[in-house]
């Protein structure tokens, strides 16, 4: 096996993780990306050398920090160590421990001495308008920082709803001009993990999927990796044999409600909302921890167009890509065959009867023919 | 019986009857819609095809699912059964990408009695036992009386009643608007089932009248809109699912199709290809009753038919028994 050969040793004392744990973690996100076990192996490989680890520039725009706070309560507890060692993070507000200058003037270096290798995290939508006034840091406004620091950027990634697409502050009137990086970086491709807040399995998994193979993972459209927003959470929502019933709860609390039916007609937007939470739910608390699975109507919180902007209890548009096979076409007859049981016994009966009746008729024969037989005789 | 004979019997039958017609006869108009008539209005842009109503409706009329194949786990019927009043069809084309598109699109549509103005059914029925509620409209099968004909079976051109084929005693089954004896939902001020669960408004229940000015004030919506559509019954519209305006085929079916009928369907997919019949504004039994009654009024027609034919079969046989002889 490949990591026989790879020294883990440091990366044992590096991480306080053991090599068990640690492969064991690397295991499970690649297969919740999809890959092979081997590439597993390969990713364990890229954590534990330190060469390879890529510099992370981490801005703040407008938010409520979620995204990190979400990323920092990860269940696993080695997590926020493997974050923080699986990447060199030498900018971050929230989390570095110096202040003021003294951060500003690191970053700057980092930028300059990791010119084209940095990955750049976006958390917070971007105010535009007038001049960007609305968001400054350490002087500078969140537009110049962001242009700045997407420049050289090896990776760009933008972590939750707000820098993927505004979010909240970009719901009308939308006074500040908030959009999300996608839409500011026109020029770039930015690998968006929406999500208020995002699930940081997404973020996990797409950033070990760069460090290790050195590039972003397949994107759609609007900049989602695949291997996470390629579906509804429709699609995968363990109450939706409830849907396909027409069994629906209606308020809070009601018989439907009680017994866990769909959530649809309370305003669920998971119809219209790409996101694995029905799959994966949040954090890995277990126990069906997400919106849905404690009884509320997805908010569509990830999705651009339904979170902040759709009423919460209004209905959400239900995007079917291709009709369910089980649904009758215009022209589908119903086979009239197959019995019921009672018509089988009644048909049981009737032969029956006609076998019983053939046979006494044959043995009058057969004593008519004996006695004129006899007669004969 | 020669064949002389034969056809000269025929003849005199055929022309004492065109002779006891006496003149033209006169087809009646359509039917008027029942002073309270009571439908729906299905919304094909609006269902997004959760079944509620196929599920509901099966609830209401205490019927079994149809489960068709080893490997289904729940009601599945194809059509319209004996054990089934309501079903949802979908219209595909292409590559099914986009919902209320012709072309590489597809929808939704129901199947279910469409309660006709001027029924078909109705009017074939030879026991009376279909009838059209003198006040609501509804189309009603009354099972006590039918002989099982299946008349109104061919009389349909929706092919809604059907019959029970795999049962012992099996009778005629149709939707009733949930107003059969025993259920009375509409006589209680409830609406129909199918309505009732509707999560979108699809299907929408209410007077014919409000229905009809709803589906016109549709028709007006332009693509792109939004609109607030009503849920339930439009009567007492307590909730509304604010959605997009789809791009409607201006067409209502049941405004005037066949002389109209009291559930009406309107759509982004055009008819003809929702496997609705080409239908024109008279109804058959509006063209068909007058023959028919007229033929038939007091049993006049079949009397005279009868002399004409008993007078020329007594004036063939006459001649011809001395030289046939006491052959029969």
């Amino acid at each position: 096996m490949a990591e026989n050969e790879f020294d883990f040793s440091e990366l044992e004392k590096r991480l306080g993780v053991n090599r068990r744990t640690f492969l064991k973690f690397c295991t499970g996100v690649a297969a919740s990306l999809g890959l092979p076990t081997s590439a597993a192996v390969a990713m364990a490989e890229a954590v534990a050398d330190p060469k390879k680890r890529p510099p992370v520039i981490w801005l703040h725009g407008q938010e409520c920090t979620g995204p990190t706070e979400a990323l920092l309560r990860s269940e696993q507890p080695t997590l926020e160590h493997l974050i923080l060692d699986l990447i060199s993070l030498d900018y971050h507000q929230t989390l570095d421990s110096g202040a003021g200058h003294q951060v500003e003037d690191m970053k700057k270096k980092s930028m300059h001495e990791n010119k084209g290798q940095y990955l750049l995290v976006i958390e917070g939508a971007i105010p535009e308008k007038d001049n960007g006034i609305y968001c400054k840091i350490a002087g500078e406004t969140m537009t110049d920082l962001t242009r700045e620091a997407a420049e050289h950027a090896a990776a760009i990634v933008a972590y939750g709803s707000c820098a993927s697409w505004g979010g909240v502050q970009s719901a009308s009137p939308n006074p500040t001009g908030a959009t999300g990086a996608p839409q500011f970086l026109k020029d770039k491709t930015v690998l968006t993990i929406p999500g208020c807040p995002p699930n940081p399995a997404n973020f996990i998994g797409s950033v070990l999927y760069f460090v290790t193979f050195g590039k972003l993972p397949p994107i759609d459209d609007k900049g989602r990796p695949k291997w996470a927003y390629g579906r509804l959470i429709h699609e995968n929502c363990y109450r939706r044999p409830h849907f396909d019933a027409g069994r629906f709860a209606t308020e809070f609390g009601d018989e439907g409600h009680k017994k866990g039916w769909c959530l649809y007609k309370m305003g669920c937007k998971g119809p219209e909302t790409y996101n694995n939470c029905s799959s994966l739910e949040y954090n890995n608390i277990g126990g069906q921890v997400w919106p849905v699975g404690v009884g509320h109507p997805c908010f569509g919180c990830s999705e651009k167009g339904v979170g902040f902007n759709k009423p919460l209890f209004s209905l959400a548009e239900v995007i079917t890509h291709t009709p369910p096979n089980m649904f009758p076409t215009i022209e589908d007859r119903q086979d009239t065959g197959g019995l019921t049981a009672g018509a089988a016994a009644l048909a049981g009966a009737a032969v029956g009867a006609a076998i019983g009746a053939t046979a006494m008729s044959a043995k009058k024969l057969d004593e008519t023919q004996n006695d004129s037989n006899t007669d004969k005789s | 019986m020669k064949r002389r004979n034969f056809l000269k019997t025929s003849l005199g039958g055929t022309v004492s009857a065109a002779a006891a017609l006496g003149g033209t006869v006169h087809a009646r108009a359509n039917l008027e819609p029942a002073p309270e008539a009571v439908g729906m209005l299905f919304d094909s842009t609006l269902c997004v095809g959760c079944k509620a109503c196929v599920t509901k409706c099966k609830q209401v009329n205490e019927m079994p699912p149809v489960i068709e194949g080893e490997h289904t786990a729940w009601d599945s019927a194809r059509d319209l059964s004996g054990d089934t009043l309501n079903v949802i069809k979908v219209y595909q084309n292409g590559n099914s990408a986009t919902k209320d598109v012709e072309i590489n699109g597809f929808c939704f549509e129901k199947r279910s009695c469409m309660h006709c103005v001027d029924p078909g059914c109705v009017s074939v029925c030879p026991t009376t036992s279909m009838q059209r509620n003198p006040l609501t409209g509804i189309v009603t099968h009354h099972p006590d009386t039918c002989i099982g004909c299946r008349n109104c079976m061919v009389g349909c051109p929706y092919n809604v009643p059907q019959f029970q084929y795999n049962e012992v005693f099996g009778q005629i089954q149709k939707c009733q608007m949930c107003n059969q004896k025993g259920v009375e939902r509409i006589d209680n001020g409830q609406m129909t089932g199918c309505a009732e669960v509707c999560p979108t408004g699809a299907t929408l229940f209410g007077p014919r009248k409000l229905l009809l000015q709803e589906a016109k004030q549709r028709m007006a919506l332009k693509k792109g809109d939004t609109y607030n559509y009503p849920r339930g019954d439009i009567s007492k519209p307590d909730n509304y699912y604010e959605k997009e305006v789809s791009d409607y085929k201006q067409h209502i079916w049941g405004e005037k199709e066949a002389g109209g009928t009291n559930v009406m369907h309107v759509s982004a997919v055009s008819f003809d290809k929702l496997g609705m019949p080409p239908l024109g504004e008279r109804s058959a039994p509006s063209v068909v009753e007058g023959v028919q009654h007229t033929l038939y009024s007091y049993l006049a027609l079949p009397a005279m038919a009868l002399a004409g034919l008993t007078y020329t079969v007594k004036k063939n046989t006459s001649d011809h028994d001395d030289d046939d002889g006491g052959e029969s």
